[in-house]
């Protein structure tokens, strides 16, 4: 499937052979400030991603998973940010490719649909003047072909009588059809690459059922690679391959999902499991929160930065470098591999935490299947 | 059905023919009224007396202006309100400042609804003296210090100001805020949904411990239907103005008869992967048409999977009691429930 999406693209660079079509080592994003420390956003994150394969990166607001899918576009201001690492997409670096070139991957090549489709469309240019833009640049086509090739995207993304929507501004569409005309423009060049960053997040649970399935199609036929940014774990059980959670700027584990769900062996994922309240539950299920907020965290240097909110954690936390690794010798079997970075890794070291602390999200994995939810 | 046994006749909370209407005004001068936006057209419910009642709907549902027109921060067009036998939209501006001591509001954006300028000792206070509490600043400053540890902040909070807050410590405060003057009824619109994940949960487990020690009456007005699950005794679902289905929420959520309410639970991600991969999605066709013109007959008949050639299109259907206080507004919804009608083919995935 990889192979015949990408021939389809004349000029496209290949995949050398054993590397991802998208690769990020070790990246690391500093916002600088005159007169204020810097803040690492991003401290250290590596990931891959192959053609026809979807990647969630899961966090809380904070976590560093926005800016993470900035730097790999490069659309980071240059002046307030230092980006380090390397972010390999088919085999270039596209950190350290002249702006001309990125320019020209993007849209192209490398996709990106927003949160907010209000403020990522342009409100005073009519949609077909946005759609047709992206074909004209990169593809090269007059102002007829492209009319036609845009209103053939619309209806490609659920857009009724296209032909009349291009004709109209930003304002005139609901959310759902603002979100899914973004995510045309996103597709119109075919991109081997598409972030989609909380694509629908804003968005209706009826709606959003319908732009999920759009983009899970979109992944199936064309064998795009995408690379999916939410904080809603039923989204990511619904659609990725894999699973990395982030948490103050750090990969904390990273999974496939089935493994993710079945068996989180951090403590902050088995916390976020347990925090949710699910449609499906058998009889009321008591909520685990998580105490405290994102805000109380530890420096990396000194220690798991979740260690504050954890009911587990003790000295043995309390140590730089605690890496991203299997617990365990299923979790390495697996593939990719589980990797989790926490030394009292859950269900694998359930030692007592402080008295009265209820194992946060036990519930979550030892659950009673319950009434399910289907029509 | 689920009151407490002592108040088992009277709810606290009764509304009856609840409307809701914009009008829609064109011209520069002579404003004609062309038209009404039916925000809410007509609802009808009850909640028992420390029981918490869940609406859900999707945006522009009118579930939001439901819950403002109870209060009547915003004014209904008709119906009634009754708050623990009080007839609320017969009440005088003055009647009804003196009533809002018993109902009060927990907002969606705890930052919007604080004032940037004010302590929160200040914020807490202000109501208290408004209202004339009994004991005077001392006995007010008090009450603060017990209603901040009591949601969880620190005595030092007092001092501080929203923005020092983290989303999660300003919403606690937008609830000591609405709990300040010992209110019986409190409307929490989108309580939680600007919050992250895990703060979600402990905001919500607050709200469940206050009522237990305070004997809370809640109308929680939410999209996410897994938090109006977990938090509700009774569920309501309102789709355009109207309600479409009530239960009991163990009773909706295992036994959806709606149309319009399946299509909702079948379309909220569950965070497993086991029953992602197994469900049936009912996928919706097109968006919520306007409320300013509503379909004929039914409200939900233009993306309903299951609609019929007759009655959907012209006949209004009423919410009937099906089983002991599941209502439903669909004519069809024994036959959908048995499974002798079908949905389209093109809207299931």
């Amino acid at each position: 499937m990889s192979a015949a999406a990408d021939a389809r693209r004349a000029g496209a660079l290949p995949v050398p052979p054993g590397e991802s079509l998208l690769s990020v080592r070790d990246l690391r994003v500093q916002f600088v400030r005159r007169g204020a420390a810097p803040v690492t956003a991003v401290d250290g994150v590596s990931f891959d991603v192959g053609a026809g394969e979807i990647l969630g990166l899961v966090g809380e607001s904070g976590c560093g998973k926005s800016v993470t899918s900035l730097a790999v576009m490069g659309l980071l201001p240059r002046r307030s940010s230092r980006v380090s690492g390397e972010v390999r997409f088919a085999g270039r670096d596209l950190l350290t490719l002249p702006q001309q070139q990125l320019r020209d991957l993007r849209g192209r090549e490398l996709g990106m649909v927003f949160q907010d489709p209000m403020t990522s469309l342009n409100p005073v240019l009519t949609l077909g003047t946005q759609v047709t833009e992206v074909l004209r640049r990169h593809e090269g086509m007059g102002r007829r072909e492209a009319r036609e090739r845009a209103a053939d995207l619309l209806r490609g993304v659920g857009i009724p009588d296209p032909a009349r929507r291009l004709g109209e501004y930003p304002h005139q569409l609901s959310g759902g059809m603002r979100q899914r005309a973004l995510i045309a423009i996103a597709l119109a060049c075919r991109p081997r690459l598409l972030i989609a960053d909380e694509p629908t997040t804003a968005l209706d649970v009826t709606i959003q059922a319908q732009v999920l399935d759009l983009l899970q199609q979109l992944v199936r036929e064309s064998g795009t690679a995408m690379v999916l940014i939410t904080h809603d774990l039923g989204v990511v059980a619904g659609l990725c391959d894999r699973v990395d959670v982030l948490y103050a700027g750090r990969v904390v584990e990273s999974a496939n999902r089935r493994d993710l769900f079945a068996a989180p062996r951090h403590r902050y994922t088995q916390g976020l499991l347990g925090s949710v309240p699910r449609t499906d539950a058998n009889g009321k299920v008591p909520l685990t929160p998580i105490p405290g907020s994102v805000r109380d965290m530890l420096p990396w240097a000194d220690g798991c930065a979740f260690l504050p909110r954890c009911h587990r954690g003790d000295d043995a936390c309390r140590t730089a470098g605690i890496d991203l690794e299997p617990r365990a010798g299923a979790d390495a079997a697996s593939t990719p591999p589980h990797r989790a970075r926490c030394v009292h890794p859950a269900g694998l070291d359930d030692a007592p935490g402080p008295a009265g602390a209820q194992p946060a999200g036990a519930h979550a994995v030892a659950r009673p299947d319950g009434a399910e939810v289907r029509p | 059905m689920n009151a407490a046994p002592s108040d088992d006749a009277e709810p606290l909370l009764r509304v009856r023919g609840l409307k809701v209407h914009y009008p829609i005004r064109r011209g520069a001068l002579l404003q004609r009224t062309v038209g009404h936006v039916k925000a809410v057209d007509g609802v009808d419910l009850d909640v028992p007396r420390a029981s918490t009642y869940g609406l859900v709907g999707e945006s522009g549902c009118g579930k939001s202006t439901f819950g403002r027109a109870v209060l009547r921060l915003t004014e209904p067009t008709a119906g009634s309100v009754t708050v623990a036998g009080t007839d609320v939209l017969a009440l005088s501006p003055a009647e009804l400042r003196r009533a809002r001591v018993s109902m009060q509001m927990v907002f969606q954006d705890p930052l919007a609804s604080l004032d940037p300028r004010q302590s929160v000792e200040a914020a807490l206070v202000e109501p208290q003296k408004v209202h004339g509490m009994p004991g005077g600043p001392t006995a007010w400053r008090k009450r603060v210090t017990e209603l901040l540890e009591r949601v969880g902040l620190p005595a030092a909070a007092a001092a501080k100001y929203p923005h020092e807050f983290s989303g999660g410590q300003r919403q606690r405060i937008g609830i000591a805020r609405a709990l300040v003057l010992g209110p019986s009824l409190i409307i929490a619109d989108e309580p939680v949904s600007a919050l992250d994940v895990s703060v979600q949960a402990q905001v919500i487990t607050l709200l469940e411990e206050l009522q237990a020690e305070l004997g809370l009456t809640y109308l929680v007005i939410a999209h996410d239907l897994a938090v109006v699950r977990h938090m509700s005794r009774t569920v309501g679902v309102m789709y355009l103005g109207g309600l479409v289905e009530e239960a009991a929420t163990e009773e909706l959520y295992a036994r959806p008869l709606h149309p319009y309410t399946r299509a909702l639970l079948s379309a909220a991600p569950v965070p497993d992967p086991e029953v992602e991969e197994r469900r049936e999605r009912i996928l919706l066709q097109g968006d919520l048409p306007s409320p300013a013109a509503p379909p004929p007959g039914c409200r939900f008949q233009t993306r309903c999977p299951w609609r019929q050639p007759t009655r959907c299109a012209d006949e209004p259907p009423p919410l009937r009691e099906l089983t002991g206080g599941h209502r439903v507004a669909c004519h069809y919804a024994e036959e959908i429930e048995a499974g002798t009608l079908r949905p389209a083919a093109s809207a299931v995935a």
